[in-house]
C-alpha cells in the first residue's frame, strides 16, 4: 500500500495540478474552502476562484451561468448541501440544460464524524442519481480521485463527484492492470464465490474483507464501482453469472445509492442473490469517524457477515 | 438591424402581444398576464438595447438575456421570433407535444434563448454567472435578467444580489417587473416586497425606477445602466399586469389563464385597433 490520503486532499491537489492545462477550470466554494480543500487552488489562482459565501443555491446557479459561457466550473461544499440544499438548482439550472458543471460533494457519508447527523450526507447518491443527465462518481482513493478529476474535466456535461473526509489507504496505484475509465467498473481482485461491489472508502473495506474471507476458504471478487451512474451493468452481470451472489458496500443509505442501482439492474437483467451493506435507512450521529462507522456497521467485519449472508442465499 | 425607438417599438411590441395572445389561445394554456407586463421591456431590449445577431445565436461576445420569470414565454418567444430567431408560425407549437416550444424558457431547443428557466428564483444566479464569466474573460458583453415582483420572495434572489455586488458586476442589468400581482392575489398581500428600491440599494446595487411601458424611458434607463461602474444595476419596472388588453389589466385571474375564443377575439381586436392607430391606418 502506498500510504494514506483523504480523497478530498487528493482532489485539492488535482485542481492545482490541472489548472494550467485546463484554463477554463473555475472553482467555487461556499465558505468551506479549508475543509473541501479548494484553498490551494484559491491561493494559486485567485482570479479563477469564487467564494460565494454560505449560499449553496446561488453558487450552483452562478456556476451554471459560467458553464453557459464556456467555462468548466467545479462547485464545492459538503455532500449534504451540494446534493440536498441545492438539489433543485442542480436539477433545473444544471442538469436540465445539460450544462458542464461538476457538482462536488465533500465529506460524503458518515465519516464526517463529530458534526453529526445534520452534516452526514448519506443520501447524495440517491438524490443525484434520480436526476436525468447526471453522472455520479465516487473514487475510492487519492490515486483514483486524481484520475477522476481529469476525466471529468474532459467530460462535457453535468456530474456529481463525492469526496471523503477521512484519510484512506491508496490501493489502486499498486493493482496490476488497473485502469481508470469513467462509467467502467474496475475489478481490483478476482474471486469465484461471491462479488463485493463497493464504492468510495468501502472499496478498501472490501479488500480487507476479501483477505479475511480467504482464511475461511472463500474467494471474493472485488469490484470498484467508482461510477455509480451510469452503472456498468456488464460488470455487474458478469460478476453475477460467474460468482452467483453479490454484496454491495457503500457509505450511504442502502436505499437509492449503489445498492439500489445494483438491485435495479440485477432484478431486471439477471436475478441474483444480493445483500446491501451500508447505512440501514437511519440518520447518523456524533462521534469520531471511526466510532460512527463502527456504530453503523461500516466495517470489514460487518461486511464479512454480509458476505456470509449472501453465500447462504446462493442456491 | 437599425435600432427601433418610441413608436417603432410600440408597433413591434403590439405585434409581439398579438403573437403571444395567439400562442396562449392556440395552446389553451400559458401565462399571459405577466407576459403582457414585461413585453415592452423585452421588445426594447431585443430591438434597441442588446448587441445580438439572430444569425449567430451562440456568438460568445453577444449580450445575454435571462428570463428569470421563466413562465413569461408568451412575451419572450414572440419577441425572439419577430427578431428573426425562428419563424412566427412556430409559435403555433407553443406548449405542444408536437414541438419544442416548452411552457417555460428552454435554451437547448428554442433558438435565441440564453438560459433555461422556470423554477422561480434561479435565473438571477445564472445571469450573475454569465456576467462573472464576462469579467473573468475580459469580454465587453452585457447580461440582462428579468424577475417578477412575486418571484423575489425566493431567497436565492437575494443570495444572487449579494454576489453580484461582491464582484462589482457592472455588466449586469436586472429588472423587476413590478406589476403588483401574483397567482394568489396582490403581491402586497401575498408577500410584501416593497420598498424594493431601498432593498436593492441596501444590497449595493444601482437602482433606477422606470415606467415599464414607456419605451423612451426604458431606452434611457438601459443606457444609463451602461454608464454605471463598479456595481450592478436593477431597473424597477412599474408595470400593469395584462397591459394592452382592457379586461386583463390589473386582474390577477389572468396570471396563468388562457382566453377562450370570445375573449381571444376581443383581446385581438383591442390590440389590432391600437396597432392600426400606431401605424396611422
Amino acid at each position: 500500500m502506498a500510504g494514506k490520503i483523504a480523497t478530498r486532499a487528493a482532489y485539492g491537489e488535482a485542481l492545482v495540478e490541472l489548472a494550467e492545462k485546463y484554463p477554463e477550470l473555475v472553482v467555487f466554494d461556499a465558505d468551506l474552502a479549508n475543509a473541501t480543500m479548494t484553498k490551494g487552488f484559491a491561493a494559486k489562482y485567485p482570479e479563477r476562484f469564487f467564494d460565494m459565501g454560505i449560499a449553496e443555491c446561488n453558487m450552483t446557479g452562478v456556476a451554471a451561468g459560467m458553464a453557459a459561457c464556456g467555462y468548466k466550473p467545479f462547485t464545492n461544499t459538503f455532500a449534504i448541501f451540494a446534493s440536498g440544499r441545492a438539489w433543485e438548482q442542480v436539477r433545473n439550472s444544471i442538469a436540465y440544460p445539460q450544462l458542464n458543471v461538476k457538482v462536488v460533494g465533500s465529506h460524503g457519508g458518515l465519516s464526517v464524524g463529530e458534526d453529526g447527523a445534520t452534516h452526514q450526507g448519506n443520501e447524495d447518491f440517491a438524490l443525484m442519481r434520480a436526476i436525468p443527465n447526471m453522472k455520479v462518481v465516487c473514487p475510492c482513493d487519492g490515486h483514483e480521485m486524481k484520475l477522476a478529476v481529469e476525466a471529468l474535466l474532459n467530460y462535457e456535461g453535468p456530474a456529481y463527484l463525492r469526496l471523503g473526509r477521512a484519510a484512506v489507504e491508496t490501493v489502486t496505484d499498486e493493482i496490476e492492470g488497473y485502469q481508470f475509465e469513467l462509467d467502467k467498473a474496475a475489478t481490483l481482485a478476482d474471486g469465484k464465490d461471491v462479488t463485493v461491489i463497493a464504492t468510495g472508502m468501502c472499496v478498501q473495506l472490501a479488500l480487507k474483507a476479501r483477505a479475511m474471507m480467504e482464511t475461511e476458504g472463500i474467494s471474493v471478487r472485488v469490484i470498484d464501482m467508482h461510477t455509480i451512474k451510469p452503472l456498468d451493468g456488464e460488470a455487474v452481470k458478469k460478476a453475477a453469472l460467474e460468482t452467483g451472489c453479490i454484496v454491495t458496500s457503500e457509505e450511504h443509505n442502502i436505499i437509492g445509492g449503489l445498492g439500489g442501482a445494483v438491485a435495479e439492474y440485477l432484478s431486471e437483467n439477471c436475478p441474483t442473490p444480493l445483500v446491501r451493506h451500508g447505512v440501514n435507512d437511519e440518520f447518523g450521529r456524533s462521534g469520531t469517524a471511526a466510532a460512527v462507522l463502527e456504530h453503523y456497521g461500516i466495517t470489514a467485519e460487518v461486511l464479512c457477515e454480509k458476505i456470509r449472508e449472501a453465500l447462504t442465499k446462493k442456491k | 438591424m437599425e435600432k427601433l425607438y418610441g413608436k417603432q417599438l410600440a408597433i413591434m411590441a403590439s405585434k409581439a402581444r398579438l403573437l403571444g395572445l395567439d400562442a396562449v389561445h392556440t395552446a389553451s394554456s400559458g401565462h399571459i398576464g405577466g407576459s403582457l407586463s414585461i413585453i415592452d421591456a423585452l421588445t426594447t431590449l431585443y430591438f434597441n438595447v442588446m448587441n445580438i445577431d439572430p444569425e449567430k445565436p451562440q456568438d460568445p461576445d453577444r449580450d445575454r438575456f435571462v428570463l428569470s420569470k421563466g413562465h413569461c414565454t408568451p412575451a419572450l418567444y414572440p419577441v425572439l421570433s419577430l427578431r428573426g430567431y425562428f419563424p412566427q408560425e412556430d409559435l403555433k407549437l407553443f406548449r405542444s407535444i408536437k414541438g419544442h416550444y416548452s411552457g417555460h424558457a428552454e435554451m437547448r431547443h428554442v433558438r435565441g434563448v440564453d438560459m433555461s428557466t422556470g423554477s422561480l428564483g434561479q435565473g438571477l444566479s445564472t445571469a450573475v454567472g454569465m456576467a462573472l464569466a464576462g469579467k473573468v474573460g475580459k469580454k465587453d458583453y452585457r447580461v440582462y435578467a428579468a424577475m417578477g415582483d412575486g418571484e423575489i420572495a425566493e431567497g436565492q434572489i437575494w443570495e444572487a444580489a449579494m454576489s453580484a455586488a461582491k464582484y462589482g458586476l457592472d455588466n449586469l442589468c436586472a429588472m423587476v417587473d413590478v406589476n403588483g400581482l401574483q397567482i394568489d392575489g396582490a403581491t402586497k398581500d401575498v408577500m410584501p416586497s416593497e420598498p424594493l428600491d431601498e432593498k436593492f440599494r441596501a444590497f449595493n446595487w444601482n437602482v433606477i425606477v422606470v415606467d415599464g411601458h414607456d419605451y423612451d424611458a426604458l431606452v434611457a434607463a438601459f443606457e444609463e445602466a451602461k454608464t454605471v461602474k463598479g456595481k450592478p444595476t436593477v431597473l424597477i419596472l412599474k408595470t400593469t399586469k395584462g397591459k394592452g388588453v382592457s379586461f386583463m389589466e390589473n386582474n390577477y385571474g389572468w396570471h396563468g389563464k388562457a382566453p377562450n375564443d370570445e375573449q381571444y377575439e376581443q383581446a385581438k381586436t383591442e390590440v389590432e385597433a391600437y396597432l392600426a392607430e400606431l401605424e396611422g391606418k
